[in-house]
């Protein structure tokens, strides 16, 4: 009944194909949490102040970024932006959509790393003489900075498992690259039995360099 | 010398100090009493200008403190002010806690912020703490650390906001024995308190505070023991029954 004979040897074949795949992987997932983490900020900022047309724009931001599927915003980007006259490439259109994801999830993180530091810690600094942006380097962001590291941590992650919707515009990342590997033989099940291997290191690695991290840089008594 | 002149501040319509006039002069302990509401967090929040005014005039050491061309930060280290929830910073330790305005206002070196923290924080009694985290202080710790933490500035006055209001009852004492501990150093102060007894015991004077204005201001002994105002007299039979 279960007679399936596994034939590993065609993968490693394709092994090198496989790990171009997951370099692309790597860079949308650096490339896109980097562009979003300076782009979260001022949307943060924009929604706390909680009026104005920038608070306005910033949360149609994020509510589009938040309820939508991922797919539905590669789509918008690749397809959308081609019938508006402006042709990007699949790895561009899919490291726009997923910077846009981050960017709306990272900002809510943002804004409610801002919101959970006791308000009166800012007059506390103001009034040992720091300036506004000095209490906030040595202050408030240290601060944020803790609450938010973990959800940041699994970001990464989400916007890493993201990056495999960029098989469906032809992308050649992780998945993408398997997806052609295993069309020659069509030993479907093996590739994606590495690729899921690779995939989880790759996470898996992130976590564990993340707690190090932290481990080091957040000492508590 | 702190000299406030017929000061009216405003939150919106609500009207919170309506004309005070009151001098603390160079080493004198100036207690502030008054029911909750009256105004006292606010007129403190003024003169180190955390909060702006309407009318009138603060001035340190003839420094008018909501000039435009004040320089607030520096003139905030003249004014160290401690409040009733201690606002320790949870993410660095006791001796960071202390050490960390002195390195980023005044940028002494970080070895010297560190004997500095060091020596402030032994001064309070909580030379043993240094590297501790404020979550493994009591409230009474906490407190002494945010003393500590303004005394590093050096500051010429000290302003104290019910800074044993939030502590539980056992640990109140170790707090008021640090103020007393800064009074017979002559530091200059003024201490907002609804413990009448430390006023009247350490206070030079007594500001009676009502409704945004100074009902009365005496000797300690005097307006604890004499009022010469009805509502004085009433309000301390309030607190003190
Ligand atoms: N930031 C603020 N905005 C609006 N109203 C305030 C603010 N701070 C204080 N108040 C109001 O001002 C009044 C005086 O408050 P406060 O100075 O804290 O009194 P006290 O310290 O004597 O209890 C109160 O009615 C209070 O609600
Ligand atoms: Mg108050």
């Amino acid at each position: 009944m279960f007679d399936y004979t596994f034939l590993w040897p065609l993968v490693w074949a394709e092994w090198p194909q496989l790990l171009a795949g997951a370099r692309v992987t790597l860079e949308i997932t650096i490339l896109s949490m980097a562009v979003a983490t300076v782009a979260a900020f001022p949307l943060a900022l924009a929604r706390r102040a909680g009026k104005g047309l920038s608070c306005q724009a910033a949360t149609i931001w994020v509510e589009a970024a938040r309820n939508t599927p991922c797919l539905v915003q590669i789509y918008m980007v690749y397809f959308g932006l081609g019938a508006l006259g402006l042709h990007i490439g699949s790895y561009f259109a899919v490291l726009g959509a997923i910077t846009f994801n981050n960017t709306g999830y990272l900002a809510e993180m943002f804004r409610g790393g801002l919101n959970a530091v006791a308000p009166q810690q800012f007059n506390a600094g103001r009034s040992l003489g720091l300036t506004a942006f000095q209490t906030y380097k040595n202050i408030i962001f240290p601060q944020v900075f803790r609450i938010v590291y973990f959800p940041f941590v699994n970001q990464i992650t989400w916007a890493m498992l993201n990056s495999s919707l960029g098989m469906i515009i032809g992308l050649r990342e992780l998945t993408g690259a398997t997806q052609m590997a295993q069309s020659v033989s069509f030993r479907t099940f093996e590739f994606f039995v590495v690729a899921a291997g690779l995939y989880y290191a790759i996470a898996k690695s992130v976590q564990i360099l993340a707690r190090v991290v932290a481990w080091r840089a957040f000492r508590r008594a | 010398m702190i000299e406030i002149h017929n000061v009216h501040k405003a939150f919106g319509s609500l009207k919170v100090i309506r004309g005070v006039d009151l001098e603390i002069k160079k080493g004198e302990v100036l207690c502030l009493i008054g029911a909750s509401g009256s105004g006292k967090s606010t007129l403190l929040q003024c003169v180190n200008g955390l909060e702006p005014i309407q009318q009138g005039e603060i001035q340190v050491d003839g420094i008018s403190v909501h000039a435009k061309d004040t320089n607030l930060n520096k003139l905030r280290q003249k004014l160290g002010i401690v409040f009733q929830q201690y606002n320790a910073f949870p993410h660095l330790t006791a001796l960071e806690n202390v050490a960390l305005a002195p390195r980023v206002v005044k940028r002494i070196s970080k070895a010297e912020a560190r004997a500095l923290a060091s020596k402030h924080l032994k001064h309070v009694g909580l030379g043993d703490k240094e590297d501790v985290f404020p979550s493994r202080l009591s409230g009474g710790q906490q407190q002494r650390l945010a003393i500590a933490r303004a005394l590093a500035m050096e500051p010429s006055y000290m302003l104290f906001d019910e800074v044993t209001s939030a502590l539980d009852p056992e640990l109140v004492g170790e707090v008021l024995d640090t103020l007393r501990m800064l009074k017979s150093e002559g530091m200059t102060m003024v201490v907002v308190t609804h413990d009448i007894v430390f006023a009247r015991e350490t206070g030079d004077r007594i500001a009676f505070f009502k409704d945004g204005r100074i009902c009365e201001v005496g000797e300690a002994w005097q307006v604890v023991n004499a009022p010469r105002e009805e509502h004085t007299r009433q309000f301390l039979k309030r607190v003190l029954a």
